[in-house]
């Protein structure tokens, strides 16, 4: 009976009960979070992982934008079926420069974790501009306007600044060389496509939209889309080395 | 007064304060939409502007149009309560609700007819469907969260709501920072974190809100001239405190410029997921469960003239609920890249879960007690105890989901959806439902205009969540089972393509499902309409209000 009393503590005081309330709450949280900062097996270490270029950023940031994550995944289970549909699963360092993570929780569509050079370029754009020309069954929109709209990348040296500042690891060359690597990367045979590669390993350098005279939004996400999945060569992966 | 002088009209420290705060707003946002970076940035800007001269206007109006005194908190001993913001966010919420809905219901044809999205970007499926989950969640949700709660606290606590401005920029800042997201959303302007869209000023400005709301609440609460705080306030506390805490936490971001809209969050991949689900699941226990469950606590008790079932009940279940929640979010990452540790974690406590939320359903339902007759006669109290049935579902549904076997199966379907529809139809829509019914009449002293019409929203919305759950059911476990099926030979025996193809019967019910409850929402839209523009007052209401003990 008296505990049942001493729970007047928190009805008779509003001070109290706040206190009691934000201890309560705050457990849970602290204990799943905190872990995952300092727990070294939370990310794998694996070769190849890098920062996104430029133009990659741009894409991403349009598909953040246009709220893709909405209807496609980008998070491989460890299930047969999900390993054969869409490749390798997905490890926890793949994502690790993403801000904010797109793993998404629905897929409307298919997952896009791997679909880089799964499809050719001309693919994308037809599929961007109509996706049932390419997918007759698909309940995707048409995003004509990507492939008419230019690219404004007057200000991506500023997201990179502030990534930067976040931890991802942009020297300040790449950062100032921003405007200019979005060129060469969305330029067929840029004669800086080598130098690129160099700064962003594997870095896909080409006219991504079929249309060379502009650099559009549809070259900025294919260039992101093309480059999803590709960065880990699973051949040289051993998973038995990060078993969690 | 004594003095024969009449006292000199002053302007309040708040009232002098907040105008110039909106003056130095108005100036800070002129000069963001000049050098903005992109013109929906700078239109957002502009609307700051517009929205901070009028809040100065409004306040020189307002004290100009005063008495020289501010309102008395008592009136012949009894409690002068602060209805006014209480009636604008009560209306707001009808307004948002059919709002939302409709949206909801454009992007469910959307899914079934693509050809709807137009090729036109402000209406595309990627942008409407935040701005449906907003406007459902924070706009209405919220409006009925804040309508209830500052009406509840006032009853329970017998006083006067804390602040003279404070409570109106309660309301009025959380209108606008709902307009604010919601076209953002239209304009491409979001952070793609489910249910945090809103970008980094967005985010700022509600925060402000946010602590204003918390600060009049706790203020009114020291002011109560009943000794015990009543249950339904624990949980309006918990509430209000825990989603500051959560969206602080989720929504912790650097923006890459003044001018740009654009931000970057400071979590990264896989601790960016846990962050998200530790706020989305959470999103979901404080904002749809334990606001939700406080409306609970007074209305149903209210409207069936009962006493809650059991005091030690709402004590156990309250402390035991918002403990166990915050666990939970790991359960929307089974089988990721998240280690399997907070996958379990997430999984044991989603399970436990099950425990304190029906605890909640049976002190809500058993509440009617020696009044389950009025089940017949009262749809009003018919709808809101059918609610607490829905929410004792879904809080089954749910922990049997997060069991990560369940969950292979489950997770990125159409069930997930269905599951959702099924406590925000079933529980968050009808308990706000059955809860505008009576706060309406109550606040404009007039009888609710016509309980045959409450009677055919209930039954034509419930036909038409029921149409909705199903079908999610039926095409979230097919698609889940097509997935994973193999021919004999041992290959995927569906391409992804031909999986979406057999949703399609599915989308086009769940369309209809949604159509019927929009159609419910009109008729209660039309109902409270006619209840406060009728001239009849309501016949005196004995009051029957017990104490929590």
């Amino acid at each position: 009976m008296s505990l049942w009393q001493k729970h007047a503590i928190f009805e008779k005081n509003s001070i109290v009960l706040v206190i009691g309330i934000l201890i309560v709450i705050a457990i849970g949280g602290l204990v799943e979070i905190v872990p995952l900062f300092y727990l070294k097996n939370t990310i794998e270490k694996v070769e190849g992982v890098r920062p996104y270029t430029p133009l990659e950023l741009a894409g991403r940031n349009i598909y953040v934008r246009e709220g893709c994550y909405l209807c496609h995944s980008q998070m491989i289970r460890p299930l047969r079926d999900e390993v054969e549909r869409y490749g390798h699963y997905s490890l926890a360092a793949e994502s690790m420069y993403d801000r904010p993570f797109q793993w998404g929780s629905k897929r409307t569509g298919p997952d896009l974790a791997r679909v880089g050079g799964k499809y050719s370029d001309d693919w994308h754009r037809d599929h961007l501009r109509n996706p049932r020309s390419v997918v007759p069954g698909s309940v995707m929109p048409d995003y004509g306007w990507l492939e008419k709209t230019e690219l404004n990348y007057a200000h991506v040296d500023a997201d990179m600044k502030v990534l930067a500042l976040e931890g991802v690891p942009y020297t300040a060359e790449m950062i100032a060389d921003a405007g200019k690597d979005v060129v060469t990367q969305a330029t067929t045979d840029s004669p800086d496509a080598g130098d690129l590669a160099k700064r962003y390993p594997k870095a896909q350098s080409r006219d991504f939209d079929g249309d060379p005279k502009r650099i559009t939004e549809a070259d900025a996400l294919i260039a992101y889309l093309q480059m999803l999945g590709t960065e880990v060569d699973f051949k040289l992966y051993d998973d038995k080395a990060n078993i969690r | 007064m004594a003095n024969a002088l009449a006292p000199q009209k002053q302007m309040t420290f708040g009232e002098g304060g907040m105008a110039l705060a909106f003056v130095a707003l108005a100036l800070l946002s002129i000069v963001v939409a000049a050098k903005a970076y992109t013109p929906e940035y700078a239109f957002h800007a502009y609307l700051f502007t517009a929205a901070s001269v009028a809040a100065v206007f409004a306040i020189i109006n307002r004290y100009y149009n005063r008495s020289t005194e501010t309102p008395p908190l008592t009136i012949d001993g009894k409690p002068n309560y602060n209805m006014g913001p209480v009636k604008f966010a009560s209306f707001a919420s009808v307004f948002w609700g059919l709002a939302g809905f409709s949206v909801g219901l454009y992007i469910a044809l959307e899914l079934a007819y693509p050809g709807l999205n137009l090729d036109i970007s402000y209406i595309t499926f990627g942008r409407l469907r935040p701005l449906h989950t907003s406007a459902v969640i924070f706009a209405f949700g919220g409006n009925v969260l804040i309508a209830t709660s500052f009406y509840v606290v006032q009853r329970t606590c017998r006083a006067r709501l804390a602040g003279d401005l404070a409570p109106w920029f309660v309301v009025l800042g959380y209108n606008f920072f709902i307009v604010i997201a919601g076209t953002g959303y239209l304009l491409g302007i979001t952070q793609s974190k489910e249910y945090a869209e809103p970008e980094w000023y967005s985010d700022l400005f509600l925060t402000v809100v946010w602590v204003t709301y918390f600060l009049v609440y706790l203020g009114t609460i020291m002011r109560r001239t009943e000794p015990h705080i009543y249950v339904a306030n624990w949980f309006y506390l918990a509430f209000i405190l825990t989603i500051a805490v959560l969206h602080l936490g989720n929504n912790a971001a650097v923006p890459v410029s003044l001018f740009s809209p654009k931000s970057y969050i400071v979590w990264s991949g896989v601790q960016d997921a846990m962050v998200q689900w530790w706020y989305g699941h959470n999103a979901v226990g404080f904002f749809l469960t334990a606001g939700f469950l406080a409306i609970m606590y007074y209305f149903i008790p209210k409207r069936a003239e009962r006493p809650i079932y059991s005091y030690r009940l709402s004590i156990i279940h309250f402390w035991a609920l918002i403990f166990l929640y915050i666990w939970a979010g790991p359960h929307h990452l089974h089988y990721t890249a998240l280690p399997d540790w907070a996958q379990t974690l997430g999984m044991t406590f989603s399970i436990m879960l099950w425990m304190p939320s029906w605890g909640g359903m049976i002190n809500g339902i058993m509440t009617l007690s020696g009044a389950w007759d009025k089940l017949r006669t009262d749809p009003v109290l018919r709808m809101l105890v059918v609610s607490v049935a829905f929410y004792g579902m879904s809080t089954f549904e749910g922990p049997m989901m997060s069991v990560k076997v369940v969950n292979s199966l489950s997770h990125y379907t159409d069930w997930t959806i269905g599951h959702v529809h099924s406590g925000a139809l079933g529980w968050v829509g009808y308990v706000s439902f059955g809860a505008l019914y009576c706060l309406i009449p109550w606040l404009w002293n007039r009888p609710l205009y016509s309980l045959k019409l409450v009677n055919w929203h209930f039954w034509i919305s419930t036909i038409g969540i029921v149409l909705y759950i199903t079908s999610m059911w039926v095409s979230g476990i097919l698609q889940g089972l097509m997935w994973r099926a193999y021919t004999p030979l041992g290959f995927l025996e569906y391409s992804f393509v031909e999986t979406v193809e057999a949703m399609h019967p599915f989308y086009v019910i769940r369309a209809l499902g949604g159509f019927l409850f929009l159609t419910g929402a009109l008729i209660m839209a039309f109902n409270l309409w006619k209840t406060v523009t009728s001239t009849e007052a309501a016949a005196p209401a004995h009051v029957t209000l017990a104490p929590a003990e």
